[in-house]
């Protein structure tokens, strides 16, 4: 053992050691250190009692308290079930007509389906359903399909055009660049915007008026208000899915982009359809 | 090192690395070896043209192998404090990306390659080349002893420097295995592992060949955390590459046993590299710097026992209400509560050091980043055993305030403790009578602490929040917020976080500046903290 050596400042000894300069002084441990430790040790302990803790050679202890995270899941599931009063089987079982009519059913299914909504339908749609290019605004009249229930939960549940559900919804507008020389495209996008609003040159109107006739009525109506049973927008409204201007104009006759809406009965419930109808239904356009 | 042997390793390295770039299964392995071609190429010019051939025989001081092995450490010391700006300059951009999206550029600069260059450069750049700097200078001096293995000191500071910026460039080329502070793919974690048993030789090797009776503490911990380091690196990174040629490579575990070997290396990573071998650095350079006695020689031995025998247990804790199995999630949080007193017991080693000369708080602005150092490493050592208990952590997983509490211990502990000994380390390694400024020591304490406060604090709320927000339901059961909403509420914080980083890096460029001309022998003129001013007389 190294010589004997006392620190002159706290007047404790040193272990005797010295290494380039540094020694070490012999305190004891700290009291209340020691004594948390053990009381972590000893806490330690008594929670691998309660709980299961210690492995075996088939499964672990399972602790005094039998918990399990699963079965916590499990009750605290079914205590949100039992909360909610069997609400949802009383809407899976009414019609969207029935539910809009009962107050309670209707409230809850609006709190649901806005629930729902921000998970799956905001990405696209918007937080606000307000939509953007390319993805319609929900919150207006101004449906493509239809804005009443029946017609919203199919839109929802199948989709537009999403190969993968038979019934999901399907409009095809042809590419008129294969159709129609340039000039008439330019005439027929003139008429358009002559619709809801002044066209950069008037004289192409005219004869856009009559391209419009021969080649688009069938679809969007000779009044240009749009068929619903075929998914073809109302081009006689200020409001516009995809396209900016004239020039877009001519370029959506042109070539033609098409959206594409998932068939939501593929990842979510029918209930959730349901609500989700309700939600949408409530926006303001609903009919 | 033997100039032959260097030269010889240098070009057939490259070669090979050629060989590898021609022969490349995919692209970005090629690219990889291409990168690495450049640098072994540039490196073989570098000791060539270093060579001196004027007379073998001639002794130069170069050669002289009587005192200790200082000049692997003045590189070191320099390469930390680069790695360092790097890394908290990287930090500040990914803090930036966070708040402001458009600056993810793609390809090489999105968030998903850079937040890994971060980290890495923070940890392993920074802080690695910190523990190896500091760990070659203490091991010599408390064992009177010079490094073992002659040259091999080179080699683990070249090929640790070659290891960063392999694993760095691949990041940015989109190379990761996705294991969290294990990213960089097989070929450069086999490259590691080479160059971690050659500092475990020379550390070890010194340690056997000691010229003092006892090991000293501080060596304690710097063993602990090279040996356990190796055992975890391994571990983890088993895989089997798809190709001896490409870049993929597929993990030898797979679903749960996967996510808990993950953790068992990520929280051990925080354990015996950023918890261990810091206390190493705590060991030497407070009781230098203070020069006062260690305060307890029995804390430390139980301390040290305990807080090895702990850590190895809590990883689980990262992985709380998930798949891995209750009793496993059990044992992780004990342990981790059982862990809080053995991390204190530094604390208290540490602070206590200073009983007799708490005046040099005032005074010495270099043993007052040491004590914050030590003040964040209580926090945060006992924040982390707070956040593994279960309830804490159903709030606080996958929050903000794991990032706070990580960033605490990083930026509180390790970056001050480190910045602490380089300013201890620097005017002793190139012989200078003091630092250039100590004042700009003082202004790189105070951007740093506030800093971290900022960026602690603002994480808190941000979490705690975000947390909250997660788990609101309405009276009817169903989630108030979307993910989105969550997402977009953390703006303010996150703008908040970066100016925290920035305050930090400023620190760091400050530091960065004074240690460049500390090194070039300048002394700024200023009058040093403590020291009574010229026009202040005394009373009567």
């Amino acid at each position: 053992m190294a010589e004997k050596h006392v620190d002159e400042i706290s007047g404790v000894e040193t272990t005797g050691h010295e290494w380039d300069g540094i020694r070490e002084l012999n305190n004891p441990l700290p009291r209340w250190w020691l004594w948390t430790f053990y009381a972590c040790i000893v806490w330690a302990l008594g929670y691998t009692v309660l709980y299961p803790a210690w492995p075996m050679l088939t499964q672990a202890t399972p602790g005094i308290l039998g918990y399990s995270s699963r079965a916590e899941y499990a009750a605290e599931s079914a205590g949100a079930k039992i909360a909610q009063g069997g609400i949802i089987e009383k809407i899976s079982k009414s019609s969207l007509q029935e539910i809009v009519a009962n107050p309670q059913m209707n409230q809850f299914a609006i709190a649901g389906g806005a629930s729902a909504f921000k998970v799956n339908c905001s990405n696209c749609h918007g937080s606000g359903a307000a939509g953007g290019i390319g993805y319609p605004n929900l919150n207006d009249d101004d449906w493509l399909w239809g804005g009443d229930l029946d017609t919203i939960q199919q839109t929802i549940a199948h989709g537009i055009r999403d190969a993968v559900d038979p019934d999901t919804r399907i409009a095809d507008m042809p590419a008129f660049g294969e159709m129609l020389q340039p000039d008439e495209i330019r005439q027929v996008a003139a008429y358009v915007s002559s619709l809801t609003g002044t066209p950069k040159n008037a004289a192409l109107v005219e004869p856009g008026k009559q391209i419009f006739l021969d080649n688009c009525s069938s679809c969007h109506g000779e009044d240009a208000r749009g068929n619903r049973e075929l998914g073809a927008p109302n081009l006689a409204d200020a409001i516009w899915l995809k396209v900016n201007g004239e020039a877009e104009i001519a370029e959506q006759v042109r070539a033609p982009k098409h959206g594409v809406m998932p068939a939501w009965q593929a990842r979510l419930s029918s209930d959730t359809v349901k609500q989700l109808t309700v939600y949408i239904h409530s926006l303001g356009g609903g009919e | 090192m033997n100039n032959t042997i260097t030269i010889g390793g240098l070009v057939a390295g490259a070669f090979l690395a050629l060989l590898g770039a021609g022969f490349a299964h995919d692209d970005l392995f090629a690219a990889h070896m291409w990168v690495l071609f450049f640098c072994l190429a540039i490196s073989t010019v570098v000791v060539v043209r270093r060579v001196d051939f004027s007379g073998a025989g001639r002794a130069s001081s170069r050669d002289d192998q009587s005192g200790y092995f200082d000049e692997v450490i003045r590189y070191g010391t320099i390469a930390t404090v680069f790695w360092g700006v790097v890394g908290f300059l990287v930090g500040v951009f990914v803090a930036l990306q966070l708040a402001f999206p458009v600056l993810n550029l793609e390809p090489f600069l999105t968030l998903g390659r850079v937040r890994p260059l971060h980290t890495s450069a923070v940890i392993f750049a920074f802080g690695g080349n910190a523990l190896i700097a500091t760990s070659f200078y203490v091991v010599q001096r408390t064992s009177r002893a010079r490094l073992f293995g002659g040259g091999l000191a080179w080699f683990v500071f070249w090929g640790y420097q070659l290891f960063i910026v392999m694993a760095a460039t691949g990041y940015l080329l989109g190379i990761t295995q996705g294991k969290e502070y294990a990213e960089p793919e097989w070929y450069v974690d086999i490259w590691l592992t080479i160059v971690w048993v050659a500092y475990l030789l020379v550390f070890l090797g010194t340690i056997l060949k000691r010229k003092e009776p006892h090991i000293y503490v501080a060596n304690w911990f710097y063993l602990a955390f090279i040996v356990t380091i190796a055992m975890l690196h391994i571990v983890n990174n088993l895989a089997v590459p798809v190709s001896f040629l490409g870049v993929k490579s597929y993990s030898a575990f797979a679903g749960v046993q996967d996510a808990l070997t993950q953790w068992w290396y990520g929280h051990n990573a925080v354990g015996f590299f950023l918890t261990a071998g810091f206390l190493g650095m705590m060991y030497y350079f407070v009781p230098k710097q203070a020069e006062r006695p260690v305060y307890s020689y029995r804390l430390s031995i139980i301390h040290f026992w305990a807080l090895i025998f702990m850590y190895i247990w809590a990883g689980p804790h990262h992985l709380h209400y998930t798949a891995l199995p209750d009793w496993a999630q059990t044992l992780g949080m004990v342990f981790s509560i059982m862990l809080w007193m053995p991390s204190w017991g530094g604390m208290i080693n540490g602070l206590m050091t200073l009983s007799g000369a708490w005046d040099k708080i005032r005074t010495d602005p270099i043993m007052r980043m040491m004590v914050m150092a030590i003040a964040f490493y209580g926090m945060s050592t006992f924040e982390g055993p707070m956040m593994s208990v279960k309830a804490v952590n159903s709030l606080s997983h996958y929050t903000d305030w794991t990032i706070g509490h990580v960033h605490s211990g990083a930026l509180g502990w390790v970056g001050m403790i480190s910045f602490g000994s380089v300013y201890f380390l620097v005017p002793k390694l190139w012989g200078r009578k003091r630092l250039y400024s100590l004042a700009m020591v003082n202004w790189h304490f105070w951007l740093a602490t506030l800093g971290i406060v900022v960026y602690a604090a603002v994480m808190w709320v941000a979490g705690i929040q975000q947390g909250l927000m997660w788990r609101e339901y309405d009276d009817q059961g169903f989630l108030v917020y979307s993910f989105a909403e969550t997402v977009s509420a953390m703006f303010p914080y996150y703008l908040l976080r970066a100016l925290g980083g920035a305050m930090y890096l400023a620190g760091g460029i400050i530091m960065a500046f004074n240690v460049t001309m500390t090194i070039l022998g300048h002394e700024r003129e200023e009058r040093l903290p403590g020291q009574a001013s010229a026009n202040l007389q005394p009373a009567e």
